[in-house]
């Protein structure tokens, strides 16, 4: 539709209707339609049409936006949705508790409980317990390069992964390294360190299937909450108490998600 | 305000406008758009920074309202029923307004694809690559359903009163 010589197409009768003729083919089809009255009664039918419509819906597009329509309302009510999902989740957790005190009333020890967890979590509290008190090589990336870090664990992973922001709470992202999985899969390890010297590690392996509900497990000294979400499997393991991590899995768990 | 909602809202109008001539009732064309809007603040580190926004939102709208509609457009006519009972128009004119339910029934008849090349084009000034980005379709076939539609809605504007007096029914 660019070239004068080519024969004229009802492309570029749209493309006059629509203002998006080229200047150079604008003569040939202005005097293709005067030659050919069947094509002008066709364009200035569709003109037509085209001008209605504007006409008529000119004025919703000149409306006042709604107060809901506002882009600080859709982020409240995004946040309302998401407060949602979390008490939901929180609620879980109670349940599991609730359950396991059920569980170790009826049996009298936690190994029910402990066989029905998956390898991923010994796996990351493995690594946990490796890394955390390996004082000069903790990470294998460090976080100053933060970039190539989720890059590189994304790539590995076969899947984009995002280091959370954890500040809030006081914790610094330190680095992260690449592991071995016990299963075919392959696992990165976050690590993340406070001002007390407090490690906390976020563990991701792909690979995983099943549930996405948060768990809570705890061995020894440390706490881990683990979920699977997508595909991937989440661990975040500290040596620290179950009220102080559960806050900061919500807000992992929350950074980490898929937008939906 | 920040830089997102800033680019976000300016949008807003467009965005309302197509919604409008989709579903042709204020308060669903508001949910469409809402539900637009949300996603693109969950998914606003996945847009094109070079691409164009409007049509990255437009897409967005779209698809959100086929996934809503489908199922409710198989079940029969109740859309165009409510539409040419309930032509919602702020232009109070009388001849105008049989305009718009002829214009607005008319684009009713049409499939969902050349309905929206018609508007995406036509009003939401998309160039003809961008309408085809859009609606996932090669810029041939955009042009074959763009006559189409234009086609159809001639032959409605210009034979089909009866027409809608048979689907009103």
């Amino acid at each position: 539709m660019t070239t004068p010589g080519i024969p004229i197409g009802e492309d570029d009768l749209h493309a006059y209707v629509d203002g998006r003729l080229l200047p150079n083919r604008l003569g040939v089809v202005e005097a293709y339609l005067k030659a050919n009255p069947g094509a002008a009664a066709q364009v200035s039918a569709w003109r037509a049409q085209r001008e209605t419509l504007r006409d008529q819906l000119a004025a919703k597009a000149s409306e006042p936006i709604p107060a809901r329509l506002r882009i600080s309302s859709i982020r409240a009510i995004r946040r309302q949705r998401q407060l949602q999902r979390l008490k939901l989740v929180a609620a879980s957790v109670l349940l599991l508790v609730a359950g396991g005190g059920i569980g170790w009333m009826a049996r009298g020890d936690w190994s029910a409980l402990r066989s029905a967890q998956p390898v991923m979590v010994s796996d990351a509290i493995s690594a946990y317990k490796t890394f955390v008190v390996d004082a000069s090589h903790p990470v294998e990336v460090k976080a100053s390069e933060q970039e190539h870090l989720v890059k590189w664990l994304s790539n590995r992973l076969g899947k984009p992964i995002k280091s959370p922001d954890l500040t809030m709470f006081g914790f610094r992202l330190m680095g992260g390294r690449l592991l071995p999985a016990s299963s075919d899969g392959i696992a990165a390890q976050l690590m993340y360190d406070d001002d007390q010297g407090t490690r906390l590690t976020l563990y991701l392996r792909n690979g995983e299937t099943g549930e996405t509900s948060y768990r809570f497990l705890r061995e020894g000294n440390v706490s881990a909450f683990y979920w699977i979400d997508d595909g991937l499997g989440f661990a975040l393991s500290a040596a620290t108490s179950r009220e102080r991590l559960l806050p900061i899995v919500e807000a992992v768990y929350r950074q980490v998600q898929p937008s939906r | 305000m920040d830089e997102t909602a800033i680019h976000l809202e300016q949008h807003i109008p467009a965005l309302r406008r197509y919604a409008y001539a989709l579903v042709k009732q204020n308060d669903a064309a508001d949910d469409l758009v809402q539900d637009c809007l949300e996603r693109a603040v969950g998914r606003w580190h996945l847009r094109h920074r070079d691409g164009n926004l409007r049509a990255w939102l437009l897409t967005i709208l779209r698809n959100q309202f086929i996934n809503t509609y489908r199922q409710r457009r198989r079940r029969g006519v109740h859309f165009a029923l409510e539409d040419v009972v309930e032509p919602e128009t702020t232009d109070s004119a009388p001849d105008s307004s049989t305009a718009i339910r002829d214009i607005f029934a008319g684009l009713d008849t049409l499939p969902e694809e050349q309905r929206s090349v018609i508007l995406l084009v036509g009003v939401e000034d998309l160039s003809y690559d961008e309408a085809a980005r859009v609606l996932g379709l090669p810029v041939g076939t955009v042009m074959s359903r763009l006559s189409r539609g234009r086609a159809k809605l001639r032959e409605y504007l210009e034979t089909g009163r009866i027409a809608v007096l048979r689907r009103v029914k």
